[in-house]
């Protein structure tokens, strides 16, 4: 009976998302259903969940999301990749609140799949210019002091295809390659006490045990400032994604670094030139040079609502939101425009702004049905200011790929639909 | 008999200095000391100087056949890339262009980056298949194909680190940023002389996923 009751209620949905295809599935998936209603749950009424026993504690060993948030997913764009296991997929930023991501929705990218990893299999080398060339364990590596922070991880290339135009039609895939989360580790600099580091020892590099072999050359001073091993986030184990047991963590700086699998640390007295860091992730410049060893993410914010995903449904008042972030520090404050950058109001800002971790902001508004241009820019503790399109554009041209931080523009159209547009 | 326990109270001392000498350098003392063996098969990068390079050799001419046979399935015959694999030849002049092509004799700045990159992740899938001969090559038959070498330059460890890469100085350092103007955190306010027209929509370009498509 139960489960009849249920089955019903899944074929409702599915006839419901059907019948309203011809909204668009973006519409049909988050707010229209939502907008749906059975009267015959509402008052007077007495609702059919409240007629009939839930499910008990033994029905749901680990938790999932509510059968109606199944549309808030990690998405990717077939076109962009000629292998799904070298490619990328988008956070669905615009479906989440607060500052923390779900650890099964922070974006993936990968250049070799997935790896599988027994943790008693792990072992991290660590060797080069160090006193002691050593190995560890996992459990090794849980006995050292330990660490829990917050920090947001972007791709360089977030945004990226947005460089010399407006492309994608969606604040998950012109954003969404961020996520936010607790990370729980060992401090490089604790590690670094049991092997010693030869005073020649200027950079290191990280590698996986992906099949990618993923390497990056990290100079000493930024590895023993703040980096981590991290196996856990928001209190978990690493997902496989993610790097499952231990991966690094580098706060502020481009996602490709933090090396995901991490299988060994060599200390060397220079960089090691990686693909990664030479054919990849090197921004080219109009007159055909490319700068190189562009770490740091610049200030960045986005409007996850209004969104092309999140359209405006009714007149009145609203809650715009938002997430701003900096890899320099801490946000200090973000500043929104409803008329396409003339007119700036400055956003509340909420509780915590950390240090290189993603901020939230809110701010209300009221919609009578007009064109809006939605925008926001973040300005971080050191003063830095998001920048528009023709700033960047001036300075790097149209072809460097990586650390397009620019502001994003939303067309708020008469009917409440959301567009993701250029100005110039 | 006075010998044994002679030998065995010098052992136990040695014992018991070398791990007073590990407990004052170690803080934690976790973990274990790796053998030679242990790094030799992890230690696999190879640096622009040529340092890590492993003994081995090969040229352009053994190297058509191996890539032929390991990399042309992706790469093309020639390097120039089937599908949405990368292009690995050709590009040359094209990097200050429109429409940049950057391949590893176009862009890539050293050689020891393809003898790496090959060697820890090719061929896709296969990784760490290649013996060090076959990687040296595909990277000679490569290096020949963007014409920095000659069909019959035997590339080896000794010689890896010394390649003159067409595009080595093309990269600059370091990073310029914060390369925009407003860094002093008064942006404009209000009556801000900004672009306001649309010039653009992704909508009208019709490349987003269609479950997106408004």
């Amino acid at each position: 009976m139960k489960k009849d009751k249920k089955q019903s209620l899944k074929l409702n949905r599915r006839e419901l998302l059907v019948g309203t295809a011809s909204l668009g599935a973006m519409a049909a998936s988050n707010s229209v259903f939502a907008n749906e209603v059975s009267s015959k749950n509402l008052p007077p009424n007495v609702p059919e969940w409240t007629g009939e026993l839930g499910d008990g504690v033994d029905v749901n060993p680990y938790g999932m999301p509510s059968q109606f948030e199944e549309n808030v997913i990690r998405r990717n764009v077939e076109w962009l990749t000629a292998s799904s296991q070298s490619s990328v997929n988008f956070t669905p930023i615009q479906d989440l609140e607060g500052i923390v991501t779900p650890n099964g929705l922070c974006f993936e990218r990968h250049h070799g799949g997935v790896s599988i990893i027994n943790p008693k299999d792990y072992r991290l080398m660590i060797n080069g210019l160090v006193d002691r060339e050593m190995i560890f364990t996992l459990e090794d590596l849980k006995r050292f002091p330990q660490t829990n922070k917050f920090y947001f991880l972007e791709c360089a290339a977030n945004g990226g295809m947005e460089w010399k135009g407006s492309q994608l039609n969606g604040c998950q895939y012109t954003f969404g390659m961020v996520h936010n989360v607790q990370y729980t580790g060992v401090k490089l600099s604790d590690l670094i006490q049991e092997t010693g580091l030869k005073p020649k020892a200027k950079w290191v590099l990280a590698e996986g045990s992906d099949s990618s072999g993923m390497t990056r050359s990290i100079p000493i001073e930024k590895l023993l400032d703040d980096c981590m091993i991290a196996w856990a986030m928001n209190g978990e184990a690493l997902r496989s994604e993610q790097g499952y047991p231990a991966r690094l963590v580098v706060p502020g700086w481009e996602g490709n670094m933090w090396v995901k699998w991490l299988r060994r640390l060599e200390f060397g007295d220079m960089p090691y030139m990686t693909r990664e860091e030479t054919s990849k992730y090197t921004d080219l410049l109009p007159e055909g040079k490319a700068r190189m060893f562009t770490w740091v993410m610049d200030a960045k914010s986005v409007v996850t609502s209004p969104s092309p995903e999140k359209p405006i449904l009714n007149k009145g008042v609203h809650q715009l939101r938002g997430l701003a972030w900096s890899g320099r520090g801490k946000i200090s404050r973000v500043d929104v425009s409803l008329d396409g950058g003339k007119n700036w109001k400055t956003a509340k800002l909420h509780d915590p702004v950390l240090s290189k971790s993603v901020a939230r902001f809110t701010f209300p508004f009221e919609w009578n049905g007009e064109e809006l241009l939605i925008q926001s820019r973040a300005i971080d503790e050191t003063n830095y200011v998001q920048p528009t399109i023709q700033e960047l554009q001036k300075i790097r041209g149209v072809n460097s790929i990586y650390h397009n931080n620019s502001i994003a523009t939303w067309l708020v159209n008469s009917d409440g639909k959301v567009d993701n547009v250029r100005l110039g | 008999m006075f010998d044994l326990v002679k030998h065995s109270i010098l052992f136990s001392f040695f014992i018991f200095l070398s791990s007073f000498v590990n407990a004052d350098d170690r803080k934690f003392n976790l973990g274990k000391l790796a053998t030679k063996t242990e790094i030799a098969g992890w230690n696999i990068d190879v640096r622009p100087d040529g340092k890590g390079a492993p003994k081995g050799s090969g040229d352009a001419i053994k190297g058509e056949e191996v890539y032929a046979e390991q990399c042309a399935a992706c790469h093309g015959d020639f390097g120039e890339g089937v599908d949405r694999w990368p292009e690995l030849v050709g590009g040359e002049g094209s990097l200050d262009t429109h429409d940049p092509v950057k391949t590893t004799g176009s862009y890539w700045p050293y050689a020891s980056t393809m003898y790496d990159y090959i060697y820890r992740a090719m061929p896709f899938g296969v990784a760490q298949s290649l013996t060090h001969d076959e990687t040296y090559q595909i990277v000679a038959y490569l290096l020949y194909m963007n014409e920095i070498i000659e069909e019959d330059f035997v590339l080896s460890e000794k010689n890896i680190g010394k390649i003159k890469m067409p595009n080595q100085k093309g990269f600059l350092l370091p990073d310029p940023r914060p390369d925009i103007a407003n860094t002093d955190g008064k942006p404009c306010m209000e009556n801000c002389k900004v672009p306001t027209k649309i010039i653009g929509k992704a909508r009208d370009i019709d490349v987003t996923p269609e479950e997106e498509k408004s």
